[in-house]
């Protein structure tokens, strides 16, 4: 019998190997519940990469097994290929300096680099963790 | 309430030879950005540099300190 705590952290390691491009954040894409989180979900749709989301508000403990695993104290965090690239920080630079492009394989923004995009465009539906719980 | 004083002074005791400069974003003492430039940073990757400075606060994030936003660098 496995703890609640063990479930959540199996099924975020789970969603993490299981998705090419994760991101854990506050809110979902549709309606971001932080402004990281927005502007990292805006990053990721100027650049039209597919992307799954988990919203790691419906439970605290999300969270706290989240950054345990990640060893990353901060929400959003964005996973590709099973690796932690950053928060939004990170994800924004990167996306400014064309890096977070050339990570996911797809084609830098159009217009010139610099300016991080601001708008949410609909996006997946969020992965749920918190129903994981038996 | 951390101050953004005190949030440098923690970063510079803590990282030798860094240099820190931190503003505080909406005026009400949560949320921060840290601009820190150490030389122990040089060859690692953004995430172990951001890795470092979180670690000088440890459990602060997200508690008294609700964000900090980081920009870190090796070189001045």
């Amino acid at each position: 019998m496995s703890t609640p705590e063990q479930q959540i952290s199996a099924a975020i390691n789970e969603a993490i190997a299981g998705n090419e491009v994760l991101l854990f954040m506050k809110g979902t894409p549709d309606a971001p519940r932080c402004g990281f989180s927005a502007r990292t979900v805006a990053a990721l749709e100027a650049l039209g990469t597919p992307f799954a989301a988990v919203d790691i508000l419906p439970d605290p403990r999300i969270r706290q097994e989240l950054s345990a695993i990640s060893n990353w104290p901060t929400i959003p965090q964005l996973f590709v290929r099973g690796e932690l690239v950053g928060g939004c920080d990170i994800v924004t630079e990167m996306y400014e300096t064309g890096e977070l492009a050339e990570l996911l394989g797809v084609e830098p923004p159009a217009e010139a680099p610099g300016h991080a995009p601001v708008a949410a465009e609909p996006g997946a539906p969020p992965l749920t963790i918190e129903n994981k719980l038996s | 309430m951390p101050t953004t004083d005190e949030l440098k002074h923690r970063i510079e005791r803590s990282i030798p030879g860094a240099r820190a400069e931190v503003v505080d974003l909406n005026g009400g003492g949560d949320h921060f950005r840290a601009t820190v430039v150490a030389p122990e940073f040089a060859g690692l990757s953004r995430i172990e540099q951001h890795r470092r400075v979180y670690a000088v606060f440890e459990s602060d994030i997200g508690g008294p300190i609700h964000a900090l936003s980081l920009v870190t660098r090796a070189e001045a």
